[in-house]
């Protein structure tokens, strides 16, 4: 796996344009979703869940040694699929990188026959919701 | 019939549009298309403010279709139906101007379970506005309302009763003259919402015999920004402005204003007489179609889509299985989320809507977070049903 943000994003889309067929690529993304962690039941709160998103998602996150650690669950299984994307790309990395990094593949993912969706499937959500975190721990950083 | 409408033309090799949204807005003929662009191009003036000959043109066609709502609807006059956003504004417009001014503490309103957000949030914001009682009258495993339940709602001090012709979540058609009886009878006013009715077969307030009547334009193969209000003229009379601007006034001093009769008094600002003219054009060929037939061959489509989901999709769960329905499908599939296959549908160019279809109430009554709805309009045809359940069988072994 890559190092840096960029590095883990070209990987994915590399990744799932390496599936020509649609059909295959939800296939691979929802096989991504099934292998996530379990959140914990507890940690599905109104407060964890991510607004925007016409499924429910739910994601934490916490800061160790100034990396950002994510967890993240939905009800839906290709949701989880971009869950799963959107953890690989950004946890463990540093609150700054997360802030810096434009979001590359929300527009370049290719995953549907037609369009990427990135606000209809709340990928662009869930990425606004790591930023955000990124942006507090950042702040809480500086103020200490 | 498809012919008609353009964004059903589609070359050969690409993906046929199969439109199953029209519970959410129905696409558009030419004919609308058409007027209004027509409209735009060659007779574009301001309504009910010019000397100019422009003005008094549009005028008189904005006026027409008053006459054409009036007519569509069974209303006694034209001043009875009154031009607003669409449903939702006609709602909030009798919310506050009848309710707020006959709504008082310990008086109850009554809604139902199976109400879109619409006909529920505006009367729950004015029984809490006014320390009133907004009482949901529970619904049927079926997807009915309980009318033993909304007789004893009804035993209150109820001031108004506000409930739906055609479930948008469901697709029950509600037996509306026969409560709107009931609602009478305890002295209530009676509002119907007829977003999902007006476009699907015949209305007729006065056979109803309800006090108002709401629709919305691009449900009814109209323009966005239009909508219809029915009020009975005797209320309407007596209700003060919803929104003040130009236009719906008779004197305005310093000391106080007073206000023009209905309809003007609740058609503050410029109107949208562009929309108004373009939904003229839809109830004209609307029509021409026939409203009951058009009801009819939905309503038979919704049917063959039901059958086949139950005979060939293993684990579907229909939520609304009223006996009067319209042409309307909500169902789950167990073990699958309905935007998984929403969003797969989608692929395959089939536009099913999934989520809580703004029925939280509905949703919860059955069980679940959110449906998936087809919905059916008169441009819709046995392919379409094809198309549905061949793209749907594809969803549902991608997501096994």
């Amino acid at each position: 796996m890559g190092a840096t943000i960029e590095e883990r994003e070209a990987e994915v889309i590399a990744e799932l344009k390496a599936f020509p067929d649609w059909k295959d690529r939800y296939r691979h993304l929802m096989e991504l979703g099934r292998a996530l962690p379990p959140m914990p039941e507890d940690d599905k709160t109104e407060t964890n869940r991510v607004k925007g998103c016409q499924s429910q998602v739910w994601l934490t996150a916490r800061c160790a040694d100034g990396l950002v650690h994510l967890q993240a669950a939905s009800d839906s299984a290709i949701v989880s699929g971009l869950v799963a994307l959107v953890l690989r790309v950004y946890s463990g990395q540093p609150s700054e990188a997360i802030l810096r990094t434009p979001p590359q593949f929300i527009n370049e993912l290719g995953l549907g026959k037609h369009l990427t969706q990135a606000r209809a499937n709340g990928l662009a959500a869930m990425v606004k919701q790591v930023k955000l975190f990124a942006f507090v721990f950042a702040q809480q950083a500086l103020a200490r | 019939m498809r012919a008609h409408f353009p964004q059903l033309q589609h070359p050969n090799d690409a993906t046929p549009l199969t439109y199953l949204d029209t519970a959410a807005t129905s696409l558009k003929p030419q004919a609308v298309i058409d007027r209004i662009t027509h409209f735009y191009s060659k007779e574009y003036g301001t309504v009910r403010r010019g000397v100019y000959s422009l003005s008094q043109h549009a005028t008189a066609l904005y006026e027409q279709v008053r006459e054409q709502a009036r007519s569509w609807l069974g209303a006694a006059l034209p001043s009875e139906i009154i031009y607003t956003k669409g449903t939702t504004e006609a709602i909030n417009l009798v919310a506050a101007s009848y309710g707020g001014s006959v709504v008082q503490a310990g008086d109850e309103i009554v809604v139902t379970e199976m109400e879109h957000h619409a006909n529920f949030v505006p009367w729950q914001l004015l029984a809490e506005r006014r320390g009133a009682k907004l009482r949901v009258v529970p619904i049927t495993d079926t997807g009915e309302v309980d009318l033993g339940a909304f007789a004893d709602a009804l035993r209150g001090p109820v001031k108004i009763a506000s409930f739906v012709h055609v479930s948008n979540a469901l697709g029950t058609v509600n037996p509306v003259a026969e409560m709107t009886r009931m609602a009478h009878e305890a002295g209530a006013v009676v509002m119907v919402d007829g977003a999902q009715a007006a476009a699907h077969g015949h209305v007729d307030v006065q056979a109803i015999g309800c006090d108002f009547y709401a629709c919305s334009g691009h449900k009814m193969y109209g323009p966005t920004g239009v909508g219809l209000l029915y009020g009975r003229h005797a209320l309407l009379d007596q209700m003060p402005p919803y929104q003040a601007g130009g236009d719906m006034v008779d004197v305005v001093r310093a000391e106080g204003t007073t206000f023009d009769a209905p309809p003007y008094r609740f058609e503050a600002g410029t109107p949208p007489f562009a929309q108004v003219i373009g939904l003229g054009a839809a109830l004209r060929w609307l029509a021409e179609v026939g409203p009951a037939q058009a009801a009819a061959w939905e309503l038979s489509l919704a049917e063959e889509t039901r059958a086949r989901l139950a005979a060939e999709v293993p684990g579907v769960r229909f939520v609304g299985e009223a006996p009067a329905r319209a042409g309307i499908v909500a169902f789950v599939i167990e073990g699958l989320h309905p935007f998984d296959v929403g969003t797969l549908l989608n692929e395959e160019g089939v536009c099913v809507r999934v989520g809580h279809h703004c029925a939280q109430p509905v949703m919860r009554r059955f069980g679940t977070t959110s449906t998936i709805r087809a919905s059916f309009g008169a441009y819709n045809t046995r392919d379409d049903v094809d198309r549905l359940l061949h793209a749907l069988k594809g969803a549902v072994e991608l997501l096994a």
